[in-house]
């Protein structure tokens, strides 16, 4: 399969990342040869195979639901690139 | 201080010969004279020495003291160090500075470390050669003009470099065993689970895994011992008690199979490591080990399933990173291309930011996680994957049926040229060949000087076990380093 500048456009909006026309350019020549190397992957049989999260042997891991001690509002607040004195600040989101 | 080991200086702060604070200064001024090896991104003496003269007074006033007192250990600058810069080489992280310790730290403290400053590293963790790193990249002690490797190679200068005994690195496809090869170090990525990843910045989560650097095997079991063990902040850490690494090192493993993948030694290998690798074996024979041929028929198929993977973890991994609670924010986001006029100010904001604040290796692997996952393509992509992960998986359970270890080189090559291999993303990610298996089947692997170049550049061998066998590794990797004298080896620097 070859991804057309046009797909390539439309992953770039889902990953909410702004791409030059430069940019879009590179990324569809080197994505497509990157998805042509990964494809190899479609010449093995996997019927039957189970999908490997991750290699360890663990599986849900449940704790007790106890109140522990929070971030203090000053030190979540302090690496806020826009805020207030109690929140954090975007452009609005309705009109 | 340009030939000292970890264990050594331990001892010489123990005894009273020197304090921690002329160590750190010593350091100090190697690392500020070997600046232009661009092995760390933050130094604060201030910090380092703070640290060091208080590590002096707990040792004069008779206070208990823990496993690393005194030592200086450098730490990639992806784990979070409270109120410490914290930028992940990206300008996307610039000012960012943790509210909280990663759990490696907190064990760091607690064992009276001295934290020795932030290495430099790739983007995010993403490459093989540290040069996607915002700072630019670290230069190889061995030739400057070479990379250091990736993607913790700050971590691998800094001890290859004797600027700091000890340091700490994340592996995530190879990324500390690689660099480690190509700078002459020890380097360790441990089991998946074995050591806690709370406050590890995320790239791939269920590949990441933090790991230490040192000049020997010993001094490496000291710095996994002191990190190592289950942490209730980090579900996936694993509860199982943690080995006195150290205590049995000196003793040869009772049984010594080890096993060699004959694809591993043909093709696309530089001939000067092929034969450094049988030399290895030699070495290992002629310790008593019995060396048979094993068979990982999937292992071909390692780097196109990690390359889905690690994408689409970090595609949603790096979905935080959107100028709102930390990071970097674009200033102007107004519209500016056509397709733009419908999206709204929020999302703008979001996407300007992320253009402004990421690098082409960071962007490309977002991209290639989003698309691996989007609606149409998650099947025969990333499920596809995680089918050949498993496939992958079951080999190295297989092979660790008939030997206790597997030996191969770390790395297919020697440090290339920077800028060689920069403009072909393809050709960076086939660095991680031989070492991006171990983190698909989550099992441990270490890497360890096992000679040198006729151009005079470090050649590493891997030794690769099952889950939770790093004592295993070490104790191998220990009847390496008897016979040999590699790891005594060091880059003569003006």
């Amino acid at each position: 399969m070859a991804l057309s500048i046009d797909e390539v456009a439309k992953v770039a909006l889902l990953a909410r990342l702004r791409l030059t026309p430069e940019e879009l350019q590179t990324f569809t020549g080197q994505l497509n040869s990157i998805v042509e190397f990964v494809e190899q992957l479609q010449q093995l049989d996997t019927t039957n195979v189970e999908p490997l999260a991750h290699g360890i042997d663990i599986h849900n891991v449940f704790r007790d639901d106890v109140l522990g001690p929070s971030l203090p509002r000053e030190k979540a607040l302090a690496n806020a690139p826009k805020r207030n004195s109690e929140g954090f600040l975007v452009p609005a989101v309705l009109d | 201080m340009a030939s000292a080991n970890a264990i050594e200086l331990l001892a010489q702060l123990n005894s009273g010969a020197i304090t921690s604070e002329e160590l750190a200064r010593g350091y100090l001024e190697r690392a500020e004279r070997l600046g232009r090896l661009n092995a760390f991104v933050h130094l604060d003496p201030e910090v380092v020495l703070s640290q060091a003269r208080a590590l002096d007074s707990k040792r004069r006033a008779g206070q208990p003291l823990g496993a690393l007192a005194g030592l200086p250990v450098a730490i990639k600058d992806v784990l979070c160090v409270d109120g410490e810069l914290t930028t992940c080489g990206s300008r996307m992280l610039k000012n960012f500075r943790p509210p909280y310790d990663a759990t490696a730290i907190t064990r760091l403290k607690a064992a009276d470390a001295v934290l020795f400053g932030k290495t430099n590293m790739d983007e995010f963790a993403m490459g093989s050669s540290t040069e996607t790193s915002a700072y630019g990249p670290a230069r190889n002690p061995w030739n400057e003009e070479c990379i250091a490797g990736g993607s913790s190679g700050g971590s691998a200068v800094a001890v290859a470099a004797d600027c700091v005994p000890l340091s700490l690195g994340t592996d995530t496809g190879g990324s500390v065993r690689q660099p480690a090869s190509l700078c002459g170090v020890v380097g360790l990525k441990p089991t998946y689970g074995r050591v806690s990843r709370y406050g590890l910045i995320a790239y791939a989560s269920s590949l990441d895994q933090i790991g230490p650097f040192a000049h020997n095997v010993a001094d490496a079991a000291l710095l996994l011992k002191a990190v190592a063990g289950h942490d209730a902040l980090d579900a996936t850490s694993v509860n199982l008690p943690v080995p006195d690494y150290l205590a049995s090192l000196e003793t040869p493993p009772e049984s010594l199979r080890v096993g060699v993948v004959p694809e591993f030694l043909g093709a696309g290998l530089d001939p000067e490591i092929e034969s450094a690798i049988r030399e290895a074996i030699k070495v290992y024979e002629a310790a008593g080990a019995t060396v048979k041929e094993v068979a990982l028929p999937h292992s071909k198929y390692g780097v196109p399933a990690y390359y889905l993977v690690a994408p689409a973890e970090c595609s949603s991994n790096l979905a935080r990173y959107d100028g709102t609670i930390y990071g970097h924010r674009a200033e102007d986001f107004r519209p500016q291309y056509p397709n733009e006029k419908d999206i709204a100010p929020l999302v703008l904001m979001m996407m300007a930011s992320r253009a402004e604040g990421f690098g082409a290796e960071v962007k490309r692997r977002i991209m290639l996680g989003t698309f691996a996952l989007s609606a149409g393509y998650a099947d025969q992509f990333y499920n596809q994957a995680l089918k050949v992960r498993r496939l992958i998986k079951n080999d190295f359970d297989a092979a660790f049926g008939e030997v206790d270890v597997i030996l191969s080189p770390t790395s297919p090559t020697p440090a290339f040229r920077l800028g060689e291999k920069t403009s072909d993303p393809l050709a960076m990610y086939l660095s991680d060949i031989y070492t991006i298996t171990a983190n698909l089947a989550g099992i441990p692997g270490l890497s360890i000087p096992c000679g040198l170049t006729k151009s005079g550049l470090p050649i590493g061998l891997q030794l690769l076990g099952p889950a939770f066998s790093e004592e295993t590794l070490l104790r191998t990797a220990r009847v390496f380093e008897k016979a040999t004298d590699w790891h005594t080896k060091r880059p003569e620097l003006m």
